[in-house]
């Protein structure tokens, strides 16, 4: 554990140092070459605001409304009988949609039932084993303006799903179901 | 499709709304939402701004073309479509880099660069290509080695072993992110074969 945080910790800082020394030995003008693409960032923030407004409204007012909470209780019994545990069905749902809901969901079922529980080690490894979906979709489609998808937010959906089968498989083999 | 999915979340809530007795709370959720949308964008402006300009050095000293190189073969094969010494390729690996090593913040300015380059290799134009759909999926089914969030949570919670999720989330992501892959390639290949028909 005391490896993993410190390689997290000093990933960044030296991957900066790495791209900077590089640089400088290849004799890129670093400062200047920096500021020039660094006015890119600020286009592309500004450019995705307009689809990230639509789309997070729009689940806001899903989730506001109580039709998520529906459409979760609706389905439930069905994930149920595959094995997806009740407690789990909500998260597993969100995870997807909204990435804020879901890592509060994330920290809430920990909180609940304890870290090293089958639902909050299921919690965790849920929550680090996909993304969120229709986030990524409309930042990455949103900012080049692409307006036809295709199947893309259904292989989406469709590999979370493999996503979270995966997850109780694997949690289930390592840990047990307690 | 986006247009109904997105048409469909906020009529039936709306209708839900009208029934459950939440409208004051859908209120809320149409200012809140918003306010939060900007307020993330203006949160990126600053991650965007550090780690383009960084990149841009990194292309610059050609780093990116090293890093493209070494990978070429294994990439190569997910993205068919892609020409050798395409700037697309070099975006794409240190857009899948970042993600591994869980910079999500920086992976986001790398994928955005790479969609930018494919759209050019599109033509331009604002469907979505083949390799920008495998490139999409890939990256919604997350391809993180070490899940800090998650940890960090973990740790908040005095977990006996914050990180013993370490490997059992690799393999559920590497399950994903294979299934992504793998679902991609049945879908277009579905489509391929009735267009010759």
């Amino acid at each position: 554990m005391q490896l993993v945080s410190t390689i997290s910790l000093w990933l960044i800082p030296i991957l900066i140092g790495f791209i900077l020394v590089h640089g400088t030995w290849k004799k890129v003008p670093t400062y200047e070459t920096f500021v020039e693409g660094g006015k890119e960032g600020i286009k592309i923030a500004i450019s995705i605001i307009p689809f990230l407004v639509g789309m997070l409204v729009s689940i806001a007012i899903f989730r506001a409304s109580g039709a998520l909470q529906f459409f979760v209780d609706l389905i439930k019994p069905f994930l149920e009988f595959i094995g997806v545990p009740a407690e789990i069905v909500p998260l597993a749902i969100i995870r997807p949609i909204s990435g804020t809901a879901a890592l509060g969901m994330t920290s809430d079922l920990i909180a609940t039932y304890g870290p090293d529980s089958f639902i909050g080690r299921l919690a965790s490894v849920l929550q680090g084993s996909t993304d969120t979906t229709f986030y990524v979709l409309t930042v990455y489609f949103g900012a080049v303006g692409i307006k036809k998808m295709g199947d893309a937010l259904k292989i989406g959906l469709l590999a979370d799903a493999v996503g979270i089968i995966a997850s109780i498989i694997v949690v289930t083999l390592f840990f047990g179901t307690i | 499709m986006i247009n109904y999915i997105w048409v469909a979340m906020t009529i039936i809530g709306i209708i839900f709304a009208m029934f459950n007795g939440t409208m004051d709370d859908v209120n809320k959720a149409v200012f809140q939402g918003a306010q939060d949308a900007v307020t993330l964008c203006i949160g990126l402006i600053s991650v965007l701004v550090f780690w383009l300009g960084l990149m841009k050095i990194a292309q610059s000293s050609g780093l990116l073309d090293i890093l493209a190189k070494l990978f070429r073969p294994f990439v190569k094969k997910l993205f068919p479509d892609i020409p050798d010494d395409h700037p697309a390729m070099g975006y794409i690996l240190s857009n899948l880099m970042a993600n591994m090593f869980g910079l999500g913040n920086a992976a986001t300015p790398l994928g955005i660069k790479a969609m930018e380059q494919l759209k050019k290799l599109n033509g331009d134009k604002d469907s979505a290509s083949r390799s920008m759909i495998t490139f999409l999926v890939i990256n919604t089914s997350s391809l993180t080695i070490i899940p800090t969030t998650v940890l960090a949570i973990r740790m908040n919670y005095d977990s006996a072993s914050p990180a013993e999720i370490v490997l059992p989330t690799l393999i559920a992501t590497i399950c994903s992110t294979l299934g992504a892959i793998f679902i991609d390639r049945f879908f277009y290949n579905r489509k391929n074969r009735s267009g010759v028909k």
